[in-house]
This record gives structure tokens, C-alpha cells and sequence, in this order.
């Protein structure tokens, strides 16, 4: 029998990991805060979402003129994100627009996935905030009432603005905020399932937050560096946007100065600038740095002796 | 000092249970084999025999023509009958010495027993090496006569023997190391006699624990008056890599572009050491050796003592054939193994593993953008930077390649195993090399 092989060069085996399976484990960590965003901000919350995932998705079907609407995942993934870095209940075309913005703008117009050079959707919530400003910032945060699902809520002004919140709160997320950024509890455990499954690691978070944490302890002591941690953006900032595999460097060193810078930034729009929180311009600016960090941390080959300076 | 393993690598799934621990077994005689002149890196060889001659099993067959080269033995006695090109597991055909098999085996005059090690000089140690043609068996074939014959500025003070076996499927060491473990100890010993090295290691990995328990049995009876000693390593691929194996048992890194002996340090594998044990014992030259025959595309796997020269089909009818769905035949291992066109094809020196994959193995990937995730980075052995060489190599911007370090990647493969964009990133780096090896002989 003439049977007919296949010739290829090797390796023979794959991982079974494809960019499909790490944009829905993406999915997955960020359930957690999303069902705390449900549990404090009702029905509000989830249909912010879901205008932003859904119209993500459909612009990105749109541009690549593909029937398959969920795709690599990936676009699915940007509205989430978007979401969670909005008010619990922007108008519903706000959301929409911040979503074209992200896949249009952010993602497609430079080649598509893989080739952005900035987090789409932080590109997304920047158009926001410079457009729409009064949706977005201001007074226009929820206070949070858990269970209240179908409850009106009133506004309150946010922790960052305010500095009156305490840090059980704000590790809850029993505050006024962003859909996505209040718990930080429900971040960290979104965040750990991301660490187990190796799509991050601990050098830009760790750079992020811990420069974080010692500018704010040099301004107002150690429970005011805690508070910068918890309160506002940092924490989803550190743990799903600065992570962001396409916008960050990939070399170790280069990692560890990404966000580190992501961190500076940070906190100077906080402590020194006109807006409240400086988690979305931080990061864009960083992610601007990234090919230029990559290049100049290029990492010692094995066997390569190191350079001393003596 | 030992670090028992090195940075990077990948845990692929092992396959290891369907032929570990299975007895080593005689495969069938071929009624004819097929050998061919060139089995080893280096110059090919040249027939010294003519079509037909009547050869007897051991008898050489072929010379090299050059140094760094090593004799061909006839695998069966019988009558030549052609010498002709004929297909060959690199690829190309090159000239082969086809033997009828007469079926009696008639040993060659030749085959005798040297003195013993204890009388032997290192020259000798040397001389019966290159005279049995031994070469490097786990697979890059470097002929061994070479590698104990370092220039006269270098002293090599370690020897390490490689029982790592890292990569998936294969189980030929394994099986060599429970069943001949004093013959590896006793061709160690002659290495390091050879070499005047005063250490000798031997390295595997923890998922063979009776293979670690069996060496360590050896040693205690076998090892007087040297000193060798046993390292368990991580199980990761690709721990059996020379630099890696170094790097993990001894804690040197060997530098860019450098061979082991540049960190006085010399590799052989676990069947190598087997057969330097019997060219001094026996006086048996090279003309057999352990094969893994295995993969869910063959219905029998077994560990098969092989003769140079026998046609994989042979090997396969004898373990039931391929099971329908096979769809890819390889030579060696999944991660660096070669993939063959076609089952004619003789097995030869450097064959640790014939491998059948099965549709299931063999898929068509898409290849997505880079979404830089940084995983090859993090697999890369070599420290290397395996997205960016792929893509200037892809962009056929080879100084861009160059720069990356494409020239220090040894295809492990651990890049386009990991790449969640299935991108052929060793794939890319390998054409990169040819170019930029073609650029520089200009």
C-alpha cells in the first residue's frame, strides 16, 4: 500500500496553547471582576459590558470581513477591558464608541493583533476622556450597593478625588469607581489564575506597584501608599493592561523598566497633574517605549561572558 | 558545582510508557541491508570493498577520507551486490554498499578481544575508537576518535556520559542503562582513561529512577580507582543538549560558537559508551545499535538492537506495521527528528528512534501575527530571542537575524513548540543560519 507521509522540518510536537486559549483565559481571570462589578453596580454594570464587548466584536468581524464572530478572542477581550475602566453606567453610545475607537483606532489601523502599538483599549477610554468627559470623569460614579441589583443608585465623587475611602473598602470594592478597577480582591484572583497559567509574569506588575507604593509612602506615609495601590486603577492597570502581551516588552530587564515607568507616570499625573488618576496615560506612554526598552535590553546569550567593570 | 538543570526549556508530554522498561530485543535479520557511506558529521567514506565481494559481520567495509570521519563495518556477512546511491535519512541519496545476507553471521577474523583497559594507553584507547568507527549515537553522530583527541593546549579534566534522554518518545538510553549499565561505566572509564580526565558524571533525568539506581549499582561494582558519580537532572527538554548538560551537571557555560572542550569538558552518550566498552572488550566495531521503535502510528513499539544499514520498513513490518491513521514517519526524536518521505530508507548509526505519528500529531496550523507574549523568550536555552530572529529571518533582513543571535541557536525547537501563534520560529532561524553561513564562506 502506498501510503503518503507527511514531510515537514521539526519540532513534530505543539503546544496545545494557541492565542484563542490565552484570550479566553483572559476571559476567565477577568470574570471574577466582573461578577463583583454585577454584585456592587446591578444591572448597569453588565449591560456596560456587554455593549462593549459586542460591539468590539462586531467591528472587529466588520474590518476583517470574517463570519466568525468571537475570532481569536482577542477582540472580545479589548471591549471587556474597556468596560472595566469606564463608569458602572456611561450612555450606551459612549460605550459603543469607545469600543469602534479600540478596534478601529487602537487595534486594525496598524495591521491588526500583533502589530498595535498601543493597548487598544486604553486608546479606547483616552478618546472617551478627552471627548466625553463628563460621562466619563466627574460625577458620575455609582456608589455601590451590594446585591442592589435593580437598585437606583446615587452618585458620589471617586476615592482618588475624595481620599476619604478605608482600605477594607477599597480592597472590597465597596467604593464609587470604574466598573473594574474597585476590588481589588476580585483583580488579585482574576490575576493569580492569569500567573498559573504563565500569561504573566511578576516583573511588570511588580515593578508597577511597588514603584507605586513607594511614591506614595514618600508623600503621606505607608497607608497612603496602600491607598494609591487599591484606589483608583492601578491594580487592574498593573495586572490586565500593563500585561497586555502585544503593548509591553518582552525581554526580562526590559519588563522590569516598563513598569516601573508605567508606575512613575502614574503617580505624578496623580500627585502633580490636573486629573485625578494617570493609570490610562502611564501605560500609553509606556507602551509608545516599548520597542525601544526591547532594544536596549537584549538579553546576555547563554555562555556569554559578562561585562565587568573593573 | 551542580545546578541539576539550566534556564528555559519545556515540558512537553514524554510518551515515554508504551516502550520503557521493555527489554532490548534482536530485530529480525534483514535479507538484505542497505548501508550507506556517510553516517556521521564530517567527510564521507570510500568503499574498499567491490560488488561481488563475499564480507563477513565486522569487517570494514568503507574508509573515510578524512579526519574527522569514522570507518563503515559490514551488519551482516553475505556477498555485495551493488554499490550504488540510495536514499538516506539526511535527505540527499549518497553511495551505498547493499549486502545480501547469507543468514550464518560469520564474525570477521578481526573481532578480538583487546587487553585489557588497565594496560591500554590513552593512544590505544584512541586508535581502537576510530578503528570501530564509533560515533556520537545520540544522534549528531561527531565521530568519537575526534572528541578524544583535543589539541594539545586543551585539557579536558570531566567527562560526562548523556543518560538525560530528553527527548519525548524515545527510550533507547533508558533501556541501555537498566541492561548494560557496567559496560556504560566501563566505556566511561575508557573515555576518561583516554582523555586523562579525572572526573566522570553521568546525567539523567528523574524520570527514570531505576536507570539512576542501576548506574549507581554499576559504579559501586564496577568504577575502582575512578571517580564517577551519578547526577540526577530535571526532567526538561532539552536537558540532553551538550551546553545545557554541562551547564546543569557542572555549572560552566559553554561560551557562544565554543565547543565543550573550550570549558575542558567532553560529552558522549550512554551508547556510545556501550559500544566503546565492546571495541575494547570484543573488539567489536560500531555496525549495530539500540533503536526506539514507537509512536501511537506503530502498533508494536519495542526497544530493537538494530544493524547498520536495515530498511525502516523492515523495523516496522516486525512491529506490526503502521496503524491506518499513521501519517508522519520520523528519524529520532519529535523535537529534533527527521521527517521521512518515505519508509525505504536505511536506519544507520546515528538512528536512536523510529517514530510514527498519526493524524492527530499532524496538523496544518495557521500562522498568526506575533502577539509578542515573550513564551519563546522564556523557553529559549540559549538565552536567545527566538520572535525577532523568526521575524527578520521571515523579512529576509539576516543581519537583523544575525544580530538577534540566530547563529547561536542549536534547533532545539522549544520556540515553535511553545509559540501560541504557531509561528515556525526554529523553522525561520534555520533558514537565517543557512543564508548568513553561505554569506560568510564568500
Amino acid at each position: 500500500m502506498e501510503r503518503k507521509l507527511v514531510v515537514s522540518s521539526s519540532p513534530h510536537l505543539k503546544s496545545p496553547d494557541d492565542i484563542q486559549s490565552i484570550m479566553v483565559d483572559v476571559l476567565v481571570a477577568l470574570f471574577p471582576v466582573a461578577l463583583m462589578a454585577v454584585f456592587l453596580f446591578g444591572y448597569r454594570a453588565l449591560i456596560t459590558m456587554i455593549i462593549a464587548m459586542v460591539v468590539a466584536m462586531a467591528t472587529e468581524a466588520i474590518i476583517l470581513r470574517k463570519g466568525n464572530f468571537f475570532g481569536d478572542g482577542s477582540a472580545a477581550v479589548t471591549g471587556l477591558l474597556l468596560a472595566m475602566t469606564l463608569p458602572p453606567a456611561p450612555p450606551w453610545w459612549v460605550v459603543a464608541i469607545g469600543s469602534v475607537v479600540a478596534i478601529a483606532i487602537g487595534k486594525q489601523i496598524y495591521g491588526g493583533l500583533g502589530n498595535n502599538i498601543f493597548n487598544p483599549a486604553l486608546v479606547g477610554r483616552a478618546v472617551l476622556v478627552v471627548s466625553w468627559g463628563g460621562h466619563i470623569a466627574g460625577n458620575v460614579w455609582l456608589k455601590p450597593v451590594p446585591f442592589g441589583f435593580t437598585a437606583d443608585m446615587v452618585t458620589q465623587a471617586s476615592p482618588l478625588a475624595a481620599y476619604n475611602a478605608s482600605l477594607g473598602d477599597l480592597f472590597l470594592g465597596t467604593v464609587p469607581g470604574s466598573l473594574g478597577e474597585t476590588s481589588a480582591l476580585a483583580l488579585i484572583i482574576g490575576a493569580i489564575w492569569l500567573f498559573y497559567r504563565g500569561h504573566i509574569d511578576w516583573r511588570i506588575p511588580g515593578g508597577f506597584i511597588g514603584v507605586v507604593f513607594i511614591l506614595g509612602l514618600i508623600s503621606g506615609g505607608f497607608s497612603m501608599g496602600l491607598y494609591h495601590i487599591l484606589a483608583g486603577g492601578v491594580l487592574l492597570g498593573a495586572l490586565f493592561m500593563a500585561t497586555d502581551m502585544v503593548t509591553s516588552p518582552v525581554t526580562a530587564t526590559g519588563k522590569i523598566i516598563f513598569g516601573v515607568g508605567c508606575g512613575v507616570v502614574t503617580m505624578v499625573i496623580r500627585l502633580f497633574g490636573s486629573l485625578p488618576e494617570g493609570v490610562t496615560f502611564g501605560i500609553l506612554l509606556m507602551n509608545g517605549l516599548t520597542p525601544l526598552i526591547d532594544n536596549l535590553t537584549l538579553p546576555k546569550k547563554f555562555g556569554e561572558v559578562k561585562k565587568s567593570n573593573a | 558545582m551542580s545546578e541539576r538543570t539550566f534556564v528555559g526549556g519545556i515540558h512537553p508530554s514524554y510518551f515515554k510508557d508504551s516502550t520503557a522498561g521493555m527489554p532490548i530485543a534482536p530485530a529480525r535479520s534483514p535479507s538484505q541491508v542497505i548501508i550507506p557511506l556517510h553516517q556521521n558529521i564530517g567527510a564521507p567514506c570510500e568503499a574498499i570493498v567491490q560488488v561481488g565481494d563475499e564480507v563477513k559481520v565486522g569487517q570494514k567495509i568503507a574508509e573515510p577520507k578524512g579526519f574527522v570521519s569514522a570507518p563503515i563495518h559490514a551488519s551482516v556477512s553475505g556477498k555485495v551486490i551493488k554499490m550504488e546511491p540510495y536514499n538516506h535519512p539526511l535527505g540527499n541519496p549518497v553511495n551505498a554498499v547493499f549486502i545480501e545476507n547469507d543468514g550464518q553471521d560469520t564474525p570477521d577474523e578481526g573481532m578480538k578481544p583487546n587487553k585489557p583497559l588497565e594496560e591500554l594507553t590513552p593512544e590505544e584507547i584512541i586508535k581502537i575508537s576510530k578503528e570501530a568507527g564509533l560515533v556520537g549515537l545520540g544522534g549528531a553522530t561527531f565521530p568519537t576518535h575526534v572528541k578524544l583527541s583535543p589539541p594539545s593546549d586543551i585539557t579536558i579534566d570531566t567527562v560526562i556520559i548523556n543518560g538525560a534522554e530528553c527527548e519525548p518518545f524515545l527510550t533507547a538510553d533508558h533501556a541501555i542503562m537498566l541492561e548494560r549499565a557496567d559496560d556504560i561505566v566501563y566505556g566511561l572509564k575508557a573515555f576518561m582513561k583516554a582523555l586523562r580526565a579525572t572526573k566522570g558524571i553521568i546525567g539523567i533525568e528523574d524520570n527514570k529512577t531505576d536507570a539512576v539506581e542501576s548506574m549507581k549499582r554499576a559504579i559501586a561494582e564496577g568504577g575502582g580507582g575512578y571517580d564517577i558519580e551519578v547526577h540526577t537532572l530535571h526532567t526538561k527538554y532539552p536537558q540532553g543538549a551538550e551546553k545545557m548538560l554541562i551547564k546543569a551537571t557542572t555549572g560552566r557555560e559553554v561560551p557562544p560558537g565554543a565547543l565543550p572542550m573550550a570549558v575542558s569538558v567532553v560529552n558522549q552518550n550512554t551508547g556510545t559508551a556501550v559500544a566503546m566498552a565492546e571495541a575494547i572488550k570484543l573488539g567489536k566495531p560500531l555496525y549495530e545499535r539500540v533503536v526506539t521503535i514507537t509512536g501511537p502510528g506503530i502498533k508494536e513499539p519495542a526497544n530493537l538492537i538494530v544493524r547498520n544499514g536495515t530498511l525502516v520498513k523492515d523495523l516496522i513490518e516486525q512491529c506490526g506495521g503502521m496503524t491506518d491513521d499513521a501519517r508522519k514517519l520520523i528519524l529520532g526524536g519529535p523535537m529534533m527528528g527527521l521527517a521521512q518521505p518515505s519508509d525505504d530508507v536505511p536506519a544507520i548509526k546515528g538512528t536512536s528512534g523510529v517514530l510514527i505519528l498519526t493524524a492527530e500529531y499532524v496538523k496544518d496550523y495557521p500562522i498568526a501575527p506575533c502577539i509578542k507574549c515573550g513564551k519563546c523568550i522564556e523557553v529559549c536555552p540559549m538565552n536567545l530571542l527566538p520572535n525577532f530572529i523568526g521575524s527578520s529571518s521571515e523579512k529576509e533582513n539576516m543581519d537583523l537575524a544575525e544580530k538577534y543571535g540566530a547563529m547561536d541557536c542549536f534547533e532545539c525547537g522549544c520556540c515553535t513548540y511553545t509559540c501560541p501563534a504557531k509561528r515556525p520560529l526554529v523553522q525561520w532561524i534555520r533558514i537565517a543560519k543557512g543564508e548568513i553561513t553561505a554569506r560568510r564562506r564568500k
